[in-house]
């Protein structure tokens, strides 16, 4: 595949696999969580690294999963001990992050880690950073990986879909049926840190939070269907993938940044003329019907 | 033979005592209000008895089982305002919740069991609104799908967050109808319940709850003035003042 073709693959994995989580963080009002998730993972992948000392995915994954986990762990912990939940993400999130950011001066000039990395990935660089096997060349491992954690989550989605409808809709009435609402919730994390990582290396930390959020969030105001708002939300993410390629190529700019823009873009078409509670719709609508009150 | 049996539950909330002492039993086959002043403790007993939160001490036994063993015979209702009603669903899919516990995890809904949620939407009377997103239902009508959501549930006890608050007149009856056939059929239910005026023709037990439980037994003995009082304290003045203690029925 060409150089190109790989960017825009791994653009469309991270759209679609930070797609349909972030539909269930958005449904879940947990959007601040996935920020949280998204940011202290840096944490997990620096320790993953001075673990094994190199960068290899799933030493990353395991890192970056355990660390999603004591987050989400510690935000609740913070919470129900009566810090406000707000302040409760903001001094897990920071503290975590920033302990990460300290870490990561530890790590030699060599290794392809650094801040700036971190925040804003390089998704241009993917294609160079290839898996080999039996000297035959498999392709980026961001693809690969991307590949492996969007497989995850549309197992576990499919596997827990009830289960997690219900939990998500009516956590009460989940957990008076016996259907065990703290491991879901913790599963869920553990996809967040997952999607977070694999991500990472095109994205980085904080536009990953726009592939995970803002595609959720268009998809909640364009559908009335849960089963559907994931699908729509997945598709949106790679449509916002597609559009971030071609405008970053077109206007030589950060196709990472491009993309993060163009979900912001798709957001604002769907708030505005999205067909049941567009602002423009609404509008439109009661025009409409003041015009006919008036002019019978 | 009791469908319910609870044993000295005590629950605190920052050091704050809940609830304290609280026990009673409940025979099967038997309607069952829940009595008391706001922030009395009343949904919290539901919810410490469904272990939906933690409890300090107490147990529950349902049909002579713990209540872990039984989590297929018993249906909730939580008070319309728990759930975010701008969820992406219909009523009919929200029904069909009710089903989950008895589909079990990892198996996918079939027809027949979306056959089962239409037939209890159209027991309360809802079936024309099956495709219907649940935001633009009514108050009612939202009430009436959880109701429905409860028979799909086919518990033999169920626990009802005052399922009246907020309801039109043809919803309330609709409720009532549907709880006296549950007790036809000896199923087993517990009500959190607001409207004094209402208890005596509504419920055969009454759980007078302040904190603790100030009486409980059949309606005719602990749905007494004096236990009014008790459990009220001066409040009760204030609610005889909408209606006559006459009216009340005390």
């Amino acid at each position: 595949m060409t150089y190109a073709g790989w960017i825009l693959l791994t653009g469309i994995l991270v759209g679609v696999t930070c797609g349909m989580i972030g539909a269930l963080l958005v449904l879940r009002k947990m959007a601040m969580i996935a920020d949280a998730i998204s940011h202290t993972v840096l944490l997990g992948i620096v320790l993953a690294f001075f673990v094994t000392q190199s960068l290899n995915g799933l030493p990353m994954l395991i890192g970056a999963g355990l660390i999603g986990l004591l987050t989400a762990f510690l935000v609740q912990w913070l919470d129900s001990s009566g810090v406000q939940s707000g302040a409760a993400i903001g001094v897990v999130f920071t503290s975590l992050f920033a302990l990460g950011v300290v870490l990561l001066s530890f790590v030699g000039d060599g290794v392809h880690l650094d801040v700036q990395h971190a925040l804003m990935g390089q998704i241009s660089y993917v294609p160079w950073n290839t898996w080999s096997l039996g000297g035959i060349n498999l392709g980026p491992k961001a693809v690969w990986l991307l590949g492996g954690v969007l497989l995850l989550n549309i197992v576990t989605i499919l596997l827990f879909y009830k289960e997690l409808k219900v939990s998500t809709f009516d956590p009460k009435l989940a957990a008076s049926m016996g259907i065990p609402i703290v491991f879901l919730h913790y599963l869920l994390m553990s996809l967040v840190s997952f999607s977070t990582v694999a991500s990472f290396d095109s994205v980085g930390a904080i536009l990953v939070v726009a592939m995970l959020i803002v595609p959720g969030a268009t998809a909640y105001l364009l559908t009335d269907r849960f089963g559907f708002m994931i699908i729509l939300s997945a598709c949106l993410g790679a449509l916002a993938a597609v559009m971030g390629y071609g405008l970053g190529v077109w206007l030589d700019v950060s196709i990472a940044g491009a993309m993060a823009t163009s979900c912001g873009i798709l957001f604002a078409l769907a708030f505005l003329f999205s067909p049941r509670q567009g602002v423009v719709t609404k509008w439109w609508n009661r025009k409409v019907l003041k015009e006919s009150v008036n002019h019978p | 033979m009791n469908a319910l049996e609870v044993a000295d539950i005590h629950v605190t909330y920052d050091k704050q005592p809940a609830l304290e002492h609280v026990s009673f039993h409940v025979p099967q086959g038997s309607l069952t209000g829940i009595i008391g002043p706001n922030g009395a403790g009343k949904s919290t007993l539901i919810k410490a008895i469904l272990q939906l939160i933690p409890k300090l001490s107490g147990d529950v036994t349902v049909y002579g089982q713990p209540l872990k063993e039984q989590r297929k015979r018993i249906g909730y209702v939580p008070q319309r305002s728990e759930v975010d009603w701008d969820f992406p669903t219909n009523a009919l899919d929200v029904v069909l919740m009710g089903r989950y516990g008895h589909i079990g995890m990892f198996k996918r809904v079939k027809k027949k069991d979306k056959a089962f949620a239409m037939e209890c939407l159209a027991k309360v009377g809802m079936e024309e609104y099956a495709d219907r997103q649940i935001s633009q239902l009514s108050g009612g009508q939202q009430q009436r799908v959880f109701l429905a959501r409860a028979i799909a549930q086919d518990a033999s006890i169920y626990f009802m967050d005052e399922p009246f608050a907020g309801v039109d007149a043809a919803t309330e009856k609709t409720i009532i109808e549907l709880l006296k056939e549950w007790k036809e059929e000896g199923r087993t239910v517990l009500v959190v319940h607001h409207d004094l005026q209402t208890v005596r023709s509504y419920f055969d037990y009454c759980l007078l709850l302040n904190k603790t439980p100030v009486a409980f037994g059949p309606t005719a003995e602990s749905f007494s003035l004096e236990n009014l009082e008790a459990t009220y304290g001066g409040k009760l003045a204030l609610l005889s003042q909408n209606a006559s203690l006459q009216e009340i029925g005390v």
